[in-house]
């Protein structure tokens, strides 16, 4: 076993862990912080989304003992201290861009992602970055119409939701 | 002006918050102190004969609790089948046995031979590895014709063959249609595939079992969208627990689209252990695990055949399907191919002569059962295609043979044993166009042309059966189950209430919509109802969710006990205001005197029920909760038109969607925003059967798309922005809401309108291509172009 500490949404944490167990097995398991899904087991689906040291990372793919000494932010730490959602979630909530919630905290954080290093992304750029998130209840529309919007861009003139 | 509140608003969903935060609370994320984990050793051949299973060495590996075999389920029941389908000559299908873990044989690449429960899901996993499996391979059964020749290998040996039954319907009919096709003016005749999907919710199913030896009772959590169902079938038929001790939980579920309506081997396996073991056992499936045994879906392969007159009526259908069963029957499989399919073939049209034949299969794959229309789509595709290549045919305007054959006139009886009580095809086809620019497509297929570019315009349309269902009708049909659904109207002292339903939602959003068809007949504030759903230990025994049944089934349910609860306050309130009870009048939340300004609030009349000081307890109870069981005296039937336009590259074959249109009408609408939601997720699917997605097997039963590296899910780039209308509405006659349901039909209207739009773009670039089968993948369209 291997002591690992980082910090997490904020709050230092640390846990002994197997040489063999990911990050997103700590978070989950360890630390309880249940947001983050296990959809896959290729790397491919995107419902472990969270970021470390500010880049988006899928949780399934790194191990624990990589993260150590990391910053890494989830989904429980994206709302607001008082509870609020921020502007990402509340655009997916405004726009319905979610429906069963399991492949949510990725497209969330993932979206938070795109839109710091890109913050008025076009149609084809939101759903060429969405490249490794999959979701299988909203067929995208309304997901790419509430990161457009949280972009703060008129999203009035897409069909209406 | 849109209406804010009540039915008709789209509120925001409250269910939102809590996923958006992270907070939700699906069967995954929970935890039983003590609990030990289980991980299933599958077979990785289709079909062997199991010599042994040597667990010697995998006994002594760190944390191994216990390891169990077929063997240790001998005394067990099988997995059962809710449905017996009968067959031509009036003989039950074939049923085979479904034992939990394998039994002498195994049947398909997934089949779970042992089960080794550890402390850790690592230890389970490591010590799984160390069990000596002697399998003697057999020669695999793939391919659904070739497992119909004599001398097949057998997959259930102790069957006739490996045709779990040949069905005909309507059987008296099959003369009168042969007759019919002799004195055709013209027949078109199409073969195709439906080709086989899976389902592939986000969350792939997990199963947490647990027991109390303190009071015997069995708690099952589980992903699961009928958990009465699940108590019902793993209680009764496999593990012989009564219904109450047994408790089965579906907290959030991450989505279903069919494949989690099932009763599947795990559930019964976590139960089972946690019973032998005292001690919770937890299994989550990976998402390797899901796609070979998770219950796939569609694998029809049919040949359908157009009779018409000389004046382009259609006289008569026939049809051929081979439908695969997989290696055993899954619990609703046998009435996917017959009567959620050969009941929809008569479509939007007065077509008066109808025969359906269906021959289901049994091969060395994965079970096959119902996934999002289940039935449906795979009658709709056939039909709307084959219509569509008689319009090629005949030189006629696919819209225009379609409008000269739809049934206008409602209620309809179609030949093939449903009755459509309502519909106005021609309007949802009138708004389709309305929103397509049909007329701008040439200008479009030019702009196409000038990149290199080809585009094609797909239409169609579709039929559904819904609101599923009558259950003396299922029952006749072959149900093993009633097809009702439950709700308890609860209001508390303080007026707020508490709505437990039997229906599940899995992403429909039930805790935003159903409130607000109680808000709008109180009319107090949807924030002072709540929804409780997915426990049987405090929910009324309900059938859950599929078939876009919970509004028009589960709903109706809500409305009827509310319609009790309004009855009883009248009661109530007439006593506190010294009136006549037939003077009450209910509005805004507040129960007044016809006539006159004396009134009393919802919230005093509800604490006098719990607070029966002055109260007529003569008459009625104290209290105000009432519970009622609603049962559908028909189906419904959603319909509508769809669109679909592509673009495709000739050097390629890639095909692009670039305009998707679906005009449905769906009855009345609660909340249209839920409701579009619901179009644009089965549209995706849709395109996603139509273009990517496809389960394939190699010859050896091998499944060779067993990842998401491997199976193509449509992605953010595969699709466009949605036009869905659904303004046209013919409320359904025979349910308190008029509502159609709307959860399959963008499965269902979305893959004839992919492959008819490709059809169209290659036979206006002159490429002689009537046909090619589902997914249209460039490879696929490229061999089409070039053969």
């Amino acid at each position: 076993m291997t002591k690992v500490t980082m910090t997490v949404n904020g709050k230092a944490a640390s846990g002994d862990v197997e040489g063999r167990t990911l990050l997103v097995q700590f978070l989950r398991e360890n630390l309880r912080l249940t947001g983050t899904h296990v959809g896959c087991d290729t790397s491919q689906c995107g419902a472990c989304v969270v970021h470390v040291n500010g880049k988006a990372v899928k949780a399934c793919t790194m191990l624990a003992a990589e993260a150590d000494g990391a910053e890494v932010v989830t989904i429980e730490g994206m709302a607001g201290a008082d509870g609020s959602l921020n502007t990402i979630q509340q655009a997916f909530q405004d726009h319905h861009g979610l429906q069963c919630g399991f492949c949510t905290p990725g497209m969330v954080m993932s979206a938070a992602a795109l839109l710091s290093e890109n913050p008025k992304p076009t149609e084809t750029e939101v759903r060429e970055y969405l490249e490794g998130n999959i979701c299988r209840c909203t067929g995208y529309h309304n997901i790419v119409k509430a990161i457009m919007a949280a972009s703060g861009q008129d999203v009035g003139v897409i069909a209406a939701e | 002006m849109p209406k804010d509140h009540g039915i008709g608003a789209s509120p925001k969903r409250r269910e939102d918050v809590r996923f958006l935060t992270g907070a939700g609370n699906y069967t995954d994320d929970i935890n039983i102190y003590g609990q030990a984990y289980v991980h299933f050793l599958r077979s990785d051949v289709a079909h062997g004969k199991i010599n042994s299973v040597d667990t010697s060495a995998a006994e002594g590996m760190p944390g191994v609790v216990r390891i169990f075999t077929g063997a240790d389920f001998e005394g067990v029941g099988g997995l059962p089948c809710g449905w017996q389908v009968t067959d031509r000559h009036g003989e039950p299908m074939q049923e085979p046995a479904h034992p939990v873990l394998a039994q002498g044989k195994v049947r398909h690449v997934g089949d779970p031979i042992a089960a080794v429960v550890a402390d850790t899901p690592e230890q389970a996993r490591d010590a799984a590895e160390a069990i000596e499996v002697d399998i003697e391979e057999l020669p695999a059964v793939v391919d659904m014709k070739a497992a119909l020749q004599d001398g097949a290998p057998k997959v259930h040996d102790d069957l006739k063959n490996n045709l779990c039954y040949d069905w005909g319907f309507v059987e008296e009919n099959k003369a009168a249609v042969e007759e019919a096709f002799g004195k055709a003016a013209h027949v078109t005749t199409l073969e195709l595939v439906n080709n086989r999907l899976i389902a592939n919710p986000m969350e792939p199913r997990v199963a947490v079992g647990d027991y109390s030896r303190a009071t015997d009772e069995s708690t099952l959590y589980t992903t699961s969208q009928n958990p009465h169902v699940i108590r019902l079938l793993m209680g009764a038929f496999v593990l012989g627990i009564p219904e109450h001790k047994l408790r089965v939980v579906a907290p959030d579920v991450g989505g279903g689209f069919g494949t989690k309506i099932f009763h599947y081997a795990e559930e019964a396996f976590c139960t089972f252990a946690a019973r032998q073991l005292a001690r919770p056992v937890k299994w989550t499936a990976s998402r390797s695990e899901a796609f070979m045994s998770d219950a796939h879906g569609r694998d029809h392969v049919t040949k359908i055949e157009l009779a018409l007159d000389a004046d382009n009526n259609f006289t008569a259908l026939r049809t051929e399907t081979y439908a695969n069963m997989g290696a055993y029957l899954s619990t609703f499989a046998p009435s996917v191919p017959t009567w959620l399919h050969g009941t929809l073939m008569a479509g939007n049209y007065k077509t008066p002569l109808i025969y359906v034949n269906v021959k289901a299969v049994f091969t060395n794959t994965v079970p096959v059962d119902a996934y999002r229309g289940a039935g449906r789509p795979e009658a709709t595709y056939q039909l709307e295609r084959v219509i569509d290549k008689a319009a090629r045919e005949l030189g006629v305007d696919p819209v225009e043979l379609r409008r000269q054959n739809f049934v206008t006139e409602f209620p309809y009886a179609t030949p093939v044993a449903v009755e459509y009580d309502t519909g106005d095809y021609n309007a949802t086809m009138d708004k389709l166009l309305e929103m397509i620019d049909r007329e701008g497509f040439d200008a479009r297929a030019e702009e196409s042309k000038k990149r290199g570019k080809l585009r094609g315009l797909g239409v169609n349309c579709y039929i559904e059966a819904c609101g599923i269902a009558p259950s003396n009708l299922v029952g006749q049909l072959g149900a093993r189950a009633g097809l009702y659904e439950s709700a308890t109207v609860r209001v508390n002292a303080t007026g707020s209430i508490s709505v437990m339903t039997g229906s599940h939602s899995h992403g429909q959003g039930h805790e935003t919509a159903f409130p607000q068809v109680i808000a709008e007949m109180l009319g107090i504030d949807e924030s002072m109802v709540d929804i409780v759903h997915g426990d049987t230990a405090n929910t009324p025994m309900g059938m859950g969710t599929y078939g876009s049944r919970s509004l028009a089934v589960g709903g109706s349910a809500m409305v009827r006990a509310t319609e009790k609860i309004i009855n009883k306050a009248k009661k109530i309130a007439a006593h506190l205001l010294e009136a006549s009870e037939a003077d009450i009048e209910l509005k805004d939340g507040a129960f007044s005197v016809a006539g006159t300004d004396k009134s009393v609030a919802w919230g005093d009349v509800t604490l006098a029920a719990y607070v029966p000081h002055n109260y007529p307890l003569e008459e009625i109870e104290p209290g105000l909760e009432e519970t009622a069981f609603y049962d559908p005296s028909n189906f419904t039937y959603p319909a509508g038109a769809y669109a679909c336009e592509v673009e495709l590259d000739p050097d390629t074959g890639r095909v692009t969607i670039e305009r998707f249109a679906a005009a449905d009408d769906f009855g009345n609408v609660v909340n249209p925003m839920i409701v579009t939601g619901q179009v644009h997720g089965g549209l995706a699917q849709g395109i996603g059967q139509a273009l990517l997605e496809g389960a394939a097997y190699d010859e050896n039963g091998q499944l060779l798309t067993g990842s998401y590296m491997d199976y193509a899910m449509p992605r953010a780039e595969d699709v466009p922005f949605f036009q869905v209308d659904h303004s046209c509405q013919t409320p359904c006659t025979h349910n308190p809401l008029g509502v159609k349901g709307c959860g399959e039909a963008g499965a269902i209207g979305s893959p004839p309108a992919v492959v008819n739009a490709v059809v169209d773009a290659l036979q206006r670039a002159g490429k002689d291509v009537t046909h090619i089968d589902m997914p249209l993948s460039p490879s696929r369209v490229w061999a089409a172009m070039n053969g």
